[in-house]
């Protein structure tokens, strides 16, 4: 018997939801009571569960390393969130919401998954607009939509510019509710440090206070990760400061496997970086695509004079200009998908036509401005226009943004069932975190609907299969010796970090991984470069471990420890991303290897070799991982080369 | 156009609640006015790090001024000198060669300091738990067009809604009051139907919360709406007033 088993329902594809909801097993409300359940982060995966199962009357605990759950990164999300509602009547269905995410994930995608993601879709809209989220409307009063990459028709709901907050503060105020009512319990400034695994179920987790330094034991019947994901190993990212990896490298190192580790998401449109000391990168929302066009100038020394500041984008004239997406791409032209995008102008800049520092590309407002007039335009990207000229420096409504591609999302994650259970039982993983939904590829206003869809409406069923068999389970003590062991080996890990006293700030050496990530494990790779880039990660690895420098204490509130441990973890996911890259040999939606494309330089897919998820078990440290394969059987989609011309 | 600045930073240095506090000087070379402010802060920490010396410890994540993390009294206005942003997205080109900048923790009764610039804030998460919220479980919900809202509520509860809950307001605010932040929440779900059901419950709950928390009460100065990040209105403290009387009078 193999390690991994998705345990997908019989039935024909868009039954089998409902014949999963029609036979698990279900927990009586006098029990729930008796079960507690650890949700670790309060983003809209772990919020919306938190709240959804405490509402169902189980005794949650949940986790945030912020100073409220408010703070989690969902936060930032700007654009919106996908449903199959076809209210514009422009011809969408639960099956087209499929089949494009589907396509867009580049057919690496589990196919039932993605269909109960569009099933429940449609419930979302109507949970968040109950609970007072303000999405737009047109003058009649009912629900106003946009149109993201990807699709041909409009199905993005969206509350301005500032969607993910609107759906965050849903979910958080439905959980802060359930707080008041007592059925879950917060801890802020918390950090999950390790998972307890009970005769082979995980059984509850280690934590440290990030304001104390003080470690505790916490019991749970079954362990919920919604942690988000792993972007920040490129230390530059559009993720924020505090986004981590450290729970899914926990995990994996106490058995679960990590999935498809080398499926992350470059986003086309964020702000170029201005120099070494930049922090982070900040994005613009793909839903200025609706009405940017984006361009390069059309002649080399169009682009060298911009370079060197002697001339301005609008002097450029119309015949000069390549709008390079449009071109290449007509049917879908400034909405392909964003891995398509992000490579298009890496392809320009490479080529010697990029503006600004040259590795930048414009996205022009002027023809909409023309024909909507400016207000129409502020109206839809106020607040973006208005984030973009604080940064910058310079009004969008007269010159046009300059963006270029960074890290933004990761597809890949812990690997989870049809039930988003990992292979450990007891262990579930929801939203970015976990692997399941977008393939290789996210399309945009796909991640809000996947981690509401798995908090609100997949584990509070999911998991309930599980812990009717656990209703006999008593609360452990957490002095069993697991708990001990586990809390004594997170001791010793921090005391040996404190112990290293080197020479080289956390910061240092994570933005040293971070120029290897971008370089070898970035928008282009090759089997040359993967190799460099693993050996120059353990190179990292020994640095960091030889000569780190963490001042301050173990007791009380210590930053740089606190980033010394997630970038230990951060080197390890580093790794794994560069060997499962190594080991994919085809290019595939966020994966592209130079040595795997079409002569039009579009990705390359081996379905005959590939078309399975790649699964990474640990194997101990400096052991290389062992590969288990889930292969991807699809009954109602046929896999085609994506075509978007 | 990029310029690069000398400065003198002076920090707020603070061990914790019961630490007395004391302001640390440190003198920054070469800063470009293309970082942001906590960019310079990242620099400032680096250095420190360099010299064996334990790092300023402030609040920060998504550092695209959304999140609210981001907490810094600066040159004595919260979020700094430039309007309309939080502490992230202020850019070092709003302050001079030369410059000394003074940079200390929000300051109120009901945000205790954890450490250096680092405040406590669960207060406001208290006052959201006590009613900022529509009661609805998840599920058996009808269609989210079943009830039309005409556009112009829908739009003024989501100028309300985008309040971050950063904490500028009662940092800014002479008796340290979260009147705009309790009203902004009032007025974002009293102004839609789903919310409007429980509205004087909401306003009478989460005032009576903010009292109980130590907070104190409205000054009419507007000194809130002007440190707004988001630009929150005053007008949302008038409705969450009127919500509130009009509770109390039907008692």
């Amino acid at each position: 018997m193999s390690k991994i088993n998705a345990r997908i329902p019989e039935g024909p594809l868009a039954q089998k939801w409902t014949n999963y909801k029609d036979h698990q097993k279900l927990v009586n409300p006098s029990n729930k009571r008796k079960l507690d359940i650890i949700i670790v982060g309060t983003g809209l995966a772990g919020a919306s569960a938190a709240a959804s199962l405490g509402e169902l009357g189980f005794n949650v605990k949940n986790f945030c390393i912020q100073d409220s759950p408010r703070r989690a990164h969902s936060i930032a999300a700007q654009g919106g969130i996908n449903a199959a509602k076809n209210y514009p009547n422009d011809g969408d269905s639960v099956f087209r919401l499929f089949y494009d995410t589907i396509k867009g994930g580049d057919y690496r995608a589990r196919e039932a998954n993605v269909h109960r993601l569009a099933e429940v879709s449609n419930s979302i809209i109507d949970q968040c607009v109950a609970q007072g989220v303000p999405f737009a409307r047109e003058y009649g009063g009912l629900l106003d939509n946009r149109s993201f990459g990807g699709a041909q028709v409009s199905r993005t709901f969206y509350a301005k510019g500032q969607t993910g907050q609107q759906l965050l503060l849903g979910a958080y105020q439905a959980l802060m509710r359930q707080v008041d009512l007592g059925t879950v319990t917060l801890y802020t400034r918390t950090e999950l440090v390790d998972i307890v695994v009970v005769d082979g179920k995980a059984r509850g987790i280690i934590t440290r206070d990030l304001v104390t330094g003080e470690l505790k034991r916490h019991f749970a019947h079954a362990v919920v990760l919604a942690t988000g994901g792993y972007g920040n190993t490129f230390f530059l990212s559009t993720n924020a400061m505090g986004s981590n990896g450290s729970a899914l490298i926990k995990a994996y190192h106490k058995g679960a496997m990590f999935a498809n580790p080398c499926y992350a998401q470059i986003h086309p449109t964020c702000i170029p970086v201005h120099g070494e000391s930049q922090s982070k990168l900040t994005l613009m929302s793909e839903s200025l695509r609706n009405d940017g066009r984006i361009w390069v100038p059309k002649k080399k020394e169009d682009a060298e004079a911009i370079r060197a500041g002697k001339l301005k984008p609008t002097q450029i004239a119309e015949e000069n200009r390549d709008y390079y997406l449009e071109r290449r791409y007509p049917a879908f032209g400034n909405l392909v998908p964003r891995d398509v995008a992000s490579r298009a102008a890496k392809e320009r800049c490479d080529a010697g036509f990029g503006v600004g520092t040259g590795l930048a590309v414009y996205l022009d407002f002027k023809s909409s401005i023309e024909r909507l007039g400016q207000k129409t335009i502020e109206a839809r990207y106020g607040n973006l226009f208005q984030m973009y000229e604080k940064i910058v420096d310079e009004n969008p409504y007269e010159t046009p943004m300059m963006i270029y591609p960074a890290i933004h999302y990761t597809m890949g994650g812990i690997w989870v069932d049809y039930e988003l259970q990992t292979n450990i039982s007891g262990l579930f993983c929801c939203g970015e975190a976990n692997f399941s939904d977008h393939g290789a590829n996210r399309l945009g206003a796909s991640a809000l609907m996947q981690g509401l869809a798995d908090g609100y409406f997949v584990l509070p069923y999911t998991i309930q299969n599980y812990l009717a068999d656990e209703i006999a389970t008593k609360r452990m003590t957490t002095n069993e010796p697991e708990f001990i062991e586990a809390e004594k080996a997170v001791k010793d890990r921090f005391a040996k970090l404190m112990s290293i006293k080197g020479t080289r700030s956390v910061d240092s050496l994570h933005k040293e991984l971070g120029l290897v990530m971008w370089d070898f494990v970035g928008m282009g790779r090759n089997a040359a470069g993967l190799k460099i880039a693993i050996e120059k990660i353990a190179a990292i690895k020994k640095e960091f471990w030889s000569n780190v420098r963490i001042p301050g204490d173990l007791v009380g509130m210590n930053v740089e420890l606190e980033k010394a441990s997630r970038l230990a973890d951060f080197i390890e996911i580093g790794e794994l991303m560069a060997r499962d890259g190594l080991n994919r040999e085809e290019s595939c939606g966020g994966h592209f290897r130079e040595e795997y494309q079409t002569p039009e330089g579009e990705a390359l897919r081996n379905d005959n070799e590939f078309a399975y998820v790649g699964c990474w078990e640990y194997k101990g440290d400096n052991v290389v991982p062992e590969l288990h394969k889930e292969e991807l059987v699809y009954e109602s989609v046929k896999m085609v080369q994506r075509n978007y011309k | 156009m990029e310029k690069i600045i000398n400065i003198t930073v002076k920090v707020w240095r603070q061990n914790g609640p019961k630490d007395k506090g004391r302001f640390e000087t440190f003198k920054l070379n070469n800063i470009s006015t293309d970082n942001s402010f906590l960019e310079m802060l990242d620099i400032l920490n680096e250095q420190l790090i360099n010299e064996n010396k334990e790092p300023v410890a402030f609040d920060h994540d998504c550092r695209e001024g959304i999140c609210g993390m981001c907490s810094l009294y600066i040159n004595g206005r919260p979020h700094g000198p430039d309007d309309d942003v939080t502490t992230c997205q202020l850019h070092m080109r709003k302050f001079k060669d030369g410059q000394t900048v003074t940079i200390e923790p929000w300051r109120s009764a009901a945000f205790p300091v954890i450490k250096d610039l680092i405040v406590d804030r669960r207060a406001f998460d208290k006052i959201i738990a006590a009613g900022g919220y529509v009661s609805v479980n998840t599920g058996g919900i009808p269609d989210a067009n079943s009830i039309a809202i005409p556009k112009v509520d829908a739009d003024e509860a989501m100028d309300s809604a985008s309040c971050i809950g950063c904490g500028a307001c009662v940092a800014a605010c002479k008796n340290g009051s979260a009147m705009l932040f309790v009203s902004a929440k009032v007025s974002h779900l009293a102004l839609l139907p789903q919310g409007r059901v429980e509205g004087a419950r909401r306003a009478k709950a989460m005032v009576a919360k903010m009292d109980e928390l130590g907070f104190g009460s409205c000054t009419n100065t507007g000194a809130c709406e002007v440190e707004c990040p988001k630009n929150i209105s005053l007008s949302n403290i008038a409705r969450l007033n009127r919500e509130f009387l009009s509770a109390k009078f039907k008692d």
